[in-house]
């Protein structure tokens, strides 16, 4: 059958796929789904802060004269910023009574009105009692508290001066971090976005294998057609909804952060190549485990036979995935140049370098390469495909068995 | 038949799957505009040739062609085919799905859905065009398949088992399709294990039995393989008359029963006469296809067992 033919088959296969996924209620489910780990994490996150609120520390209390107090209270409150998000050790104080050492047992065993430790013997001969050892938090805050009192008390503080702030694009170290953290994350995106929706195009050949309609398909058009069509109309899905998801994230970021998207750090190919580049390359990374898949999905005649013989699969591509992930932050490593060459990991690699390097000629070169792998290993699951979904194909029996037959 | 151009062939075919043979040396050929059964026992491998055929599955060894193509696909469009096991997507619309089926032969998507309505409505069943093939029949839901496999407009139409799961109004519905069909000029092959179908329909068989076609040829052909059956009552109960009778004849509720001898009905009548039979009643019935098929395919199975000596092979 001409190749024409052929394409004009997957077509028709690939259009019925593509109607039968996307135009249906579910789908819609399908494109909710990235919301749904959004609002676990947002959840997760609110009552996390909450229980952070409810759990905050005890105060130390500070049995002191009230000058001494007004002193750490007010070292406490210029060194706060400092540690901004992080909160600072509180203070409480408490007056000096006869019985210093009842008093500190007093306090350490209140249970109303709870403390962490307790600081006496002033800015001079400072001593703090409790479960506190010398490296941990608390610790540290007083010694800080102490140091800066003591400096405020030994004289006038130093008139505040004001840092003038001006800002820079030129900012290669910071924004080259940023753009090793955006390279991970596309990395990431493209690895979690294949794993799950190559997985997808098996259910659909289960799916036509339980009702039968292969056997229709085969009689009418040729395997590889049929191989074509359901690859690319899953890929058509795929594409479908990251492009709803990218167009649905970028109005919530807008929405939502200050600066909208443009304050998002760009990677160095620049926001547009980038996101066309997510899309190729999952294009090629999907097309590299979805034929895979399909091959497999051609030997499972049952989800729980596709479930087990997929495990493998899904295995090697987390070593895939982790592999290319070493390749971020030094593309032109040993390991990153090995990432960008090995085919299957290529894709992963490649969008790291996208997010780091501004140069576009080696996404040119990439997926040249890609591409001829996808042609490659297409040919082959497409065999391995035809030879299990129909049983079909020659006889397997070796040279040696036919002779004596 | 011999000037008639050869609609579909298979020479030799054998399919090896894994070892085991489930086809072994089928040949048969399908004249333009006739109908032909293939019939066999299930698990004849009736399917795996027609498989083969159709160019599903790769023979292991032997030719074949279809519609003078030696590679099946090429010519997809001009062939209809109605699986065994019917396969349709369940939450396909009805006329989406027998549009479907056309366009995966060539037909342009727009024109297979304005025929899958006209087919629907000729067919009577318009209300079901909306309809998902699940909320369907199984007999519904084949009557579908079935017009999706003649929607473009096929000259060859492969059908296997269609009448399994049909009751009997929709199996006579579709003997007059396959007669009106054939009216056209289209070739119908179809498999069956149900002679009566054939009997009614075909104008040539093949019989395959265990992998092997026993048979392959016109319907008369295969009845002759089997000679007349005689029914015959008398009033002597014995006498020499017996002597004309075969040894193979057998009293059945008080009528003997006995193939016709080769020398025909004449001299038997003569014997049994001046024997002194009394004859009261006597009957030659031609054998049926269903008698002819007892006879091939049962003999092919005890000769695949080694039980039936090539001498005593029926010529």
């Amino acid at each position: 059958m001409k190749l024409p033919e052929t394409f004009r088959a997957a077509f028709v296969i690939a259009r019925r796929d593509f109607t039968a996924t996307v135009f249906r209620k579910t789908f819609f489910l399908f494109l909710l789904g990235p919301l749904f780990p959004l609002l676990i994490g947002v959840g997760m996150f609110g009552i996390g802060a909450q229980v952070d609120r409810n759990a905050k520390p005890p105060p130390v209390a500070v049995i002191s004269s009230q000058q001494d107090f007004e002193l750490l209270s007010a070292a406490r409150e210029q060194l706060a910023p400092a540690a901004d998000p992080l909160p600072m050790v509180e203070l409480r104080h408490v007056i000096p009574e006869a019985d210093l050492a009842a008093q500190k047992d007093e306090l350490l065993s209140s249970a109303d009105e709870p403390v962490m430790a307790v600081l006496d013997g002033g800015l001079t001969a400072p001593h703090l009692t409790g479960t506190v050892t010398s490296k941990d938090r608390t610790a540290r805050h007083i010694r800080l508290y102490i140091d800066e009192a003591r400096r405020m008390a030994a004289g006038p503080p130093l008139k505040a001066v004001k840092v003038q702030i001006t800002q820079s694009k030129k900012m290669a170290g910071p924004q080259a971090a940023r753009r090793v953290q955006t390279g991970r994350s596309g990395q990431a995106l493209l690895f979690v976005l294949t794993i799950l929706l190559a997985g997808m195009v098996l259910s659909q050949l289960i799916e036509e294998k339980s009702s039968k309609v292969i056997e229709v398909l085969a009689a009418a058009v040729p395997v590889d057609a049929i191989f074509l069509g359901k690859l690319f109309a899953m890929l058509a899905t795929s594409l479908t909804g990251i492009a709803v998801w990218t167009v649905a994230g970028a109005f919530a970021i807008d929405s939502f952060k200050a600066g909208g998207v443009s304050s998002l750090t760009a990677p160095a190919v620049g926001w547009p190549a980038f996101i066309a580049l997510i899309f190729v390359y999952f294009s090629m990374s999907y097309l590299l485990i979805g034929a895979t898949f399909l091959g497999i999905g051609a030997h499972a005649s049952t989800a729980r036979e596709v479930q087990i013989l997929s495990m493998p699969v899904t295995m090697g591509q987390l070593v895939l995935f982790g592999f290319a992930s070493l390749a971020v932050g030094q593309p032109y490593s040993t390991v990153g140049i090995a990432a960008a060459v090995f085919p299957l990991s290529s894709p992963f690699a490649m969008i790291a370098r996208a997010a780091e390097q501004p140069a576009l000629w080696p996404h040119l070169l990439a997926l040249i390469w890609q591409g001829l792998w996808v042609a490659l290993i297409l040919k082959m699951a497409s065999a391995v495909f035809r030879r299990s979904v129909l049983k079909s194909g020659k006889s397997r029996r070796r040279w040696w068995q036919r002779k004596a037959a | 038949m011999g000037e008639r151009a050869i609609a579909a062939e298979a020479r030799d075919l054998t399919k090896d799957f894994d070892g085991k043979m489930a086809v072994d040396g089928v040949s048969l050929s399908v004249p333009e505009g006739s109908i032909t059964g293939i019939l066999g026992p299930n698990g004849a491998g009736k399917t795996t040739t027609i498989r083969m055929l159709l160019g599903i599955i790769d023979p292991t060894s032997g030719t074949r062609s279809l519609l003078g193509h030696d590679r099946p696909l090429e010519v997809a469009r001009a062939v209809g085919y109605l699986p065994e096991e019917r396969g349709l997507y369940p939450s396909m619309p009805a006329a989406e799905a027998i549009a479907f089926m056309g366009a995966l032969r060539g037909l342009p998507i727009r024109e297979g859905r304005r025929r899958a309505l006209q087919l629907l409505q000729d067919a009577g069943h318009e209300d079901w065009a909306k309809k998902p093939i699940r909320t369907l029949s199984k007999g519904m839901a084949q009557t579908v398949q079935l017009l999706g496999t003649i929607i473009h407009e096929p000259k060859l139409i492969v059908l296997d088992e269609p009448f399994a799961g049909l009751d009997a109004l929709n199996q006579q519905k579709l003997e007059q399709l396959i007669r009106d069909q054939s009216a056209a000029g289209v070739t119908v092959i179809f498999s069956t294990h149900v002679i009566a179908h054939a009997e009614r329909l075909c104008e040539r068989i093949a019989i395959i039995a265990e992998g092997r076609a026993v048979f392959e040829g016109d319907v008369d052909e295969a009845r002759g393989k089997l000679r007349p059956i005689v029914h015959l009552r008398t009033r002597s109960e014995s006498g020499p008359w017996q002597s004309a009778l075969p040894q193979s004849a057998k009293k059945v509720g008080g009528e003997w029963r006995f193939e016709l001898p080769a020398s025909g009905p004449e001299p038997l009548l003569k014997a049994l006469i001046d024997g002194g039979a009394g004859i009261e009643t006597l009957s030659i019935e031609r054998p049926g296809l269903h008698d002819a098929f007892i006879a091939i395919a049962g003999e092919a199975a005890a000769r695949e067992m080694g039980h039936v000596p090539a001498s005593e092979e029926v010529a």
